[in-house]
């Protein structure tokens, strides 16, 4: 048994739990709908504006975040021989719902999705496709995260003595993944390198239509950074949102490391992003006070004021501001998506582009399908940690009622 | 704390220049620049000469089977696109100057040398075919809209309004080439303001023209080398510059160069990838190796 995690205990069917299956059921009949009448009727999307927020939200913004994964492995195995171990689990659990959920997406907004089943082909690659490459390595990390999660799963199959098929079978495969695990690992953090940088990438082709502001050489390399960003600010969300809600101790020491390596991140944001368009001329369009210009500020402002904040260890070791910091990165990061893919976006007079109901429905039905499976595997699996060693989680959350 | 946050520091550079590894290459390496086939076929549509009859508009749609896109003012009925659509191919457009000049522009695809849409495109559903035709292959095509976003021309259009839909876009008639006929929108000109050629061909006509009548054109033949040249040719009247008729202005460079000469350079052969997958696979099995170490020792 893993010595860090253990499953949260408590009625699964709680009143938020049904509020987000209602929410989800509504998902899937607007989902049904579209399939039917097509993207034109439910979508805000058009001919100028082909991509909505399926794709800006739930697919660029939503994997980022859901990086809590690869930003924790990133420290917990390459560089901090484990010190982060206690919340790798639950990281690795968000990255894989959230990335599922990216990929469900990806299929819902494919307009031939009947056609997929060519991509994964060799033969067919279009290797100068920025899109195949993140296609393809969204389709492996998908499969790789939720190998890293499944002894979570396995550790809970060995014991069931009860199904002795299921037990063994576990056991099998929890000693063969034993093996393979550093390899697997380490593709958990390659393959979310590679496409987080090229999901930047895919925008570079856009010369005439992204806003100067936006476009840049650099967008793999901004793109990394907010995704590394991101995914730690996630995980500081994450975690003392469930730490409150199933009244955990908080693992605020732990979380106070993390976020002074942030800070460093922050700064190396700002400064690309800065000098960047100081060295190609084009710090005058901030000046200029539009509504582009004024994006940007914000964006600079989001980013900047969790640098700030930070900066001192002590008012890192302060939870709250911790977490309001954690909630400003998020932000910040989705911000500089969203207005890379969709506000300085502009392919010509005449076209708009705003999301429908049904359309942000759907992306609503698919967070609180996360939510879902989200409650019910760390309450069926040892997923979240333990804290103090002395403390048997079992007992603890009749508080509870989520 | 302090050798860690250096250490997670140096990661952090080390990924970020991996990441950026393609940026001075790609500024360094000389540009990319591709030529269109010896046998690349054209169009050459002199804005001078063009009417705006629309039956160009008219024998697209018949040759192409599309429908008419109806409008319905004060109950009579128009086939009346206002831009090109999963419905239209071809368009004529009116473009009005600031002093009050007028020139009719036709839209369709540029039929590019270097495209974007197919430099996109993850299983070249949209790539080059014979004669440097762009075209489209319904059995590749996933529908994900990236020729759409990435064409500059706004070319590449969707069928929105059915389950089934297909990516829509002017493919010079290729079915009508193929028997040996012409495009229909350059058989339907009554004027041929749109001719069909060879591209080179076409290139010294449009040049001859301008010579010939320098006062009557704008000085330059738009597609001749913006983004990286395009097989469809335009020329526009003297005072009314290409930017009027909404053609945009994209450089010489061919628009995919910077996209692709930047994942060129980190996937090149593969090898930056793998090298960094040898060294993540190193820093886990150390890591891994020392955690055991540890718990060992606390037993
Ligand atoms: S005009 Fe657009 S659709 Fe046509 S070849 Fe060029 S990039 Fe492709
Ligand atoms: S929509 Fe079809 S043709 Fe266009 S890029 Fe995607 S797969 Fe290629």
């Amino acid at each position: 048994m893993n010595p860090h995690a253990s499953a949260v205990s408590g009625p699964i069917l709680t009143r938020f739990f049904k509020v987000c299956l209602a929410v989800f059921a509504m998902c899937i009949l607007v989902l049904a709908w579209r399939f039917v009448v097509g993207l034109g009727p439910t979508t805000g999307m058009n001919d100028g504006f082909p991509w909505g927020i399926w794709i800006a939200f739930d697919v660029v913004i939503g994997t980022a975040l859901a990086c809590g994964g690869f930003s924790v492995a990133i420290l917990c195995y390459a560089f901090n021989n484990g010190k982060y171990h206690p919340l790798i689990r639950p990281a690795v659990l968000t990255s894989a719902l959230g990335y599922s959920l990216a990929g469900a997406s990806v299929i819902v907004d494919l307009g031939r999705y009947w056609n997929v089943w060519r991509i994964p082909l060799l033969w067919n690659w279009n290797r100068n496709s920025v899109l195949l490459e993140v296609a393809i390595c969204i389709m492996t990390y998908v499969v790789v995260l939720w190998i890293e999660l499944s002894p979570a799963f396995l550790e809970v199959w060995e014991k069931q003595e009860k199904f002795p098929l299921l037990c063994r079978a576990a056991r099998r495969v929890h000693g063969w993944l034993n093996r393979y695990l550093i390899a697997i690992l380490a593709l958990g953090i390659l393959l979310p390198t590679m496409h987080q940088s090229s999901l930047g990438s895919l925008m570079l082709i856009m010369v005439s239509k992204l806003h100067k502001l936006w476009h840049t050489p650099l967008l793999p390399v901004l793109f990394l950074s907010t995704a590394i960003l991101m995914g730690y600010a996630a995980v500081i969300f994450e975690s003392a949102l469930a730490d409150e809600v199933f009244d955990r101790p908080r693992e605020t020491k732990l979380l106070a490391s993390m976020s002074g390596i942030m800070v460093v991140v922050l700064f190396f944001f700002l400064g690309v992003r800065l000098v960047d368009l100081a060295l190609r001329g084009r710090l005058g369009l901030i000046a200029r006070l539009d509504f582009y210009s004024m994006m940007f500020l914000l964006e600079m402002v989001l980013f900047l004021a969790p640098a700030l904040l930070l900066l001192s260890r002590k008012r890192r070791e302060n939870p709250g501001i911790e977490l309001i910091s954690a909630i400003m990165m998020m932000l910040a990061g989705s911000l500089y998506r969203f207005d890379t893919f969709l506000v300085g976006f502009n392919p010509g007079p005449g076209w708009s582009y705003f999301p429908t109901i049904p359309e942000m429905m759907v992306t609503i039905g698919f967070v609180a399908f996360e939510v879902l499976a989200y409650l019910f595997i760390v309450k069926q699996f040892p997923i979240l940690h333990t804290g103090l060693p002395s403390q048997t989680f079992g007992a603890v959350t009749p508080k509870s009622s989520v | 704390m302090s050798p860690t946050r250096r250490s997670v520091l140096k990661g952090i550079a080390s990924a970020a220049t991996l990441a950026a590894t393609g940026v001075p290459k790609a500024i360094a390496s000389p540009p990319r620049r591709k030529t269109p086939p010896a046998d690349a076929v054209g169009l050459l549509y002199d804005a001078t000469r063009c009417i705006g009859c629309q039956a160009c508009v008219v024998k697209c749609k018949e040759a192409n089977g599309l429908p008419p896109d109806t409008g319905t003012p004060r109950g009579a009925m128009y086939d009346a696109p206002d831009d090109l659509n999963a419905k239209t191919k071809n368009i004529i457009k009116l473009y009005k100057g600031e002093d009050g000049r007028t020139s009719f522009m036709k839209a369709q695809c540029m039929h590019c040398v270097d495209p974007a849409c197919a430099s996109v495109c993850m299983i070249s559903a949209l790539h080059k075919g014979p004669r440097g035709i762009v075209e489209w292959d319904p059995d590749k095509c996933v529908g994900c809209r990236y020729c759409m976003t990435a064409c500059p021309f706004n070319v590449p259009k969707y069928e929105w309004n059915t389950a089934f839909p297909k990516i829509v876009k002017c493919e010079m008639c290729r079915h009508l080439l193929a028997k040996g006929g012409i495009p229909a929108c350059v058989a339907a000109c009554p004027r041929e303001a749109v001719i069909f050629g060879g591209l080179e061909t076409l290139r010294s006509d449009a040049k001859g023209r301008i010579a010939r009548e320098p006062k009557k054109y704008f000085p330059k033949v738009y597609g001749d080398t913006d983004g990286g040249g395009t097989q469809v040719l335009y020329l526009s009247a003297a005072g009314i510059p290409f930017g009027k008729l909404g053609l945009p202005d994209l450089g010489d460079d061919p628009v995919p160069e910077l996209s692709e000469s930047l994942t060129h350079a980190v996937y090149q052969g593969f090898i930056a990838p793998v090298a960094l997958y040898g060294i993540l696979g190193f820093a886990v099995y150390r890591s891994w190796r020392s955690q055991r170490l540890g718990e060992g020792g606390e037993k």
